[in-house]
């Protein structure tokens, strides 16, 4: 069953047009990795989605019902939730707090704060520090449990690698399978090609704001992939 | 050496009133990089709503808070969802702007409804009463009450903030309000009830202040400056940093009075330098990583 339909999607910040046409869709329970180089336009697909960038499509819709032009703040209640770039946690709160932020609306579900200490254990024993006291590590554990805890339908994950350290990248890559054996569908934006094809059942290569490619990880060369990111 | 102590002590109790007149302004700084210019012409507004309150149910100052503060609710409410939300951007001019412009319409409406004439709300017989702690060492009942309050209410809106669901959005959409509506957050709505409940701190400052002393619709920039450097001193974003604020303003303004009754103003603005020069962010800042 597809859960996210986007068909022909605009995005624009104030006058400038920042992606062209887009159509893109996940499945039920799919992993999906979006690469493509900086300024690709990765970020702002993300954005779109998640209301926080306006988009125009001929179809945005979401569980078949249309999210277009809803604001960010409702979207997320209905079960889309997104890890930023940059992790983004408030400095002003705990790493408890933050994770509290993420259970906001109460939508009904299985996550809860014992689940995301178990997940990431690490986070237990600094609950009680602020968020930007911890590892870069620990502070992306803190923002996908913050997501988390909104028990969201499906979680958009935005540079999930990017500044880690290659060991971190690999635990927090190791805790997505708990994360799908919830039912919760990913949308991976990754830098790391590599990594991003060991966990994605289907790809999509974004170029200067336009799909320049997609496909599941097997049936792609080396060599589309590279003229796909690379636009050569 | 008494009349030193009395000095200090009464400076220490009229503090307390000028943290009212701070904590307000600086919870909407707070939570929305928003500088009310406005901010002691609502003191003054909410000092008269009082007045009308008082005198149409002829009841008490202290229980007509319980009229004053939700009016001053709704008005912060619709003041920040009807007009001030719409100045919110990156730039701190616009809202700087409207602020001033709605300061100076208060001043006239107030002006044209009650005229210029001095007023005052009466509490009877609590405004003159004292207590003895020494000979020669009194502390008025009043300004007791006033500081009392006022810490009270420091501590209330503290533990709002760190202990409650709602106070926890308040800081989070004071961090990163981007980030607040991905958690479901409405932002705009924080903002409406952070200025609602910057109001309803309003509301209790206006009410004391109308007890404290005589009042007129002229009176509010100078009310305004008195908080903003109460905030300053005690360090932008910080509550109870408005106490300590407040305290020192107060007790400065009356050491120099003390020394000469023309020095008032001057001394509190020059203790504001003071602090400045040696702690620029403030006596207790927050830190903040944006």
């Amino acid at each position: 069953m597809s859960l996210l339909d986007v068909k022909n999607l605009d995005a624009f910040y104030g006058d400038f047009q920042a992606l062209f046409g887009i159509d893109f869709n996940l499945n039920d329970g799919e992993t999906v990795a979006i690469i493509g180089a900086n300024g690709a336009g990765k970020s702002t697909f993300l954005r779109a989605l998640t209301g926080l960038v306006s988009s125009t499509s001929e179809n945005l819709a979401y569980q078949s019902n249309s999210i277009a032009g809803k604001a960010a703040a409702d979207i997320v209640g209905l079960g889309l939730a997104m890890v930023p770039e940059g992790r983004r946690l408030f400095p002003s709160l705990s790493v408890e707090e933050n994770l509290q932020m993420g259970a906001y609306l109460g939508r009904p579900g299985s996550w809860t704060l014992e689940r995301i200490y178990e997940l990431f254990p690490a986070l237990k024993q600094r609950k009680d520090v602020p968020g930007t006291a911890l590892s870069g590590g620990e502070q992306q554990m803190t923002a996908i449990g913050r997501a988390l805890m909104s028990n969201p339908n499906v979680l958009l994950f935005d540079e999930l690698s990017l500044g880690l350290a290659p060991m971190i990248i690999k635990g927090i890559y190791a805790s997505l399978p708990a994360i799908k054996q919830d039912g919760v569908s990913l949308i991976v934006v990754e830098q790391d090609i590599n990594q991003a094809l060991q966990v994605a059942d289907r790809v999509y290569c974004f170029q200067e704001g336009r799909v320049s490619l997609t496909g599941a990880p097997g049936e792609l060369t080396r060599e589309q992939i590279a003229g796909a990111y690379f636009g050569h | 050496m008494i009349e030193w102590a009395n000095t200090i002590i009464n400076g220490v109790l009229t503090g307390g009133l000028y943290a009212m007149f701070a904590a307000g302004l600086a919870i909407i700084f707070g939570v929305m990089r928003l500088v009310n210019i406005a901010h002691g012409d609502l003191i003054v507004l909410s000092a008269f709503v009082a007045m009308v309150v008082i005198e149409t149910l002829g009841m008490n100052p202290f229980f007509s808070l319980l009229f004053v503060l939700p009016i001053m609710f709704v008005i912060g409410y619709a003041l920040q969802r009807g007009i001030l939300n719409y100045t919110l951007s990156d730039d701190l001019l616009p809202p700087l702007l409207v602020t001033f412009g709605i300061s100076i319409i208060l001043q006239n409406l107030l002006l044209e409804i009650f005229s210029a004439d001095a007023q005052r709300l009466k509490a009877g017989e609590v405004e003159t009463m004292s207590i003895e702690l020494a000979k020669g060492l009194e502390i008025g009942v009043f300004p007791l009450i006033v500081f009392i309050v006022a810490v009270a209410m420091i501590w209330l809106v503290q533990m709002l903030f760190t202990g409650t669901k709602i106070g926890r959005a308040f800081r989070a959409t004071s961090d990163d309000a981007n980030t607040a509506q991905l958690m479901g957050i409405n932002h705009k709505q924080i903002f409406a009830l952070s200025m609602a409940l910057s109001l309803v701190l309003v509301g209790i400052a206006g009410v004391f202040l109308g007890v404290r002393s005589n009042f007129d619709p002229s009176l509010g920039p100078s009310r305004l400056l008195f908080a903003f450097e109460a905030v300053i001193i005690g360090g932008l974003g910080s509550i109870w940093g408005t106490l300590a604020g407040g305290v020192i303003l107060a007790v400065a303004q009356n050491i120099g009075a003390k020394i000469d009754p023309g020095w008032q103003i001057l001394a509190g603005h020059v203790a504001f330098l003071v602090v400045l020069v040696f702690r620029p962010n403030g006596l207790f800042p927050r830190t903040r990583d944006d």
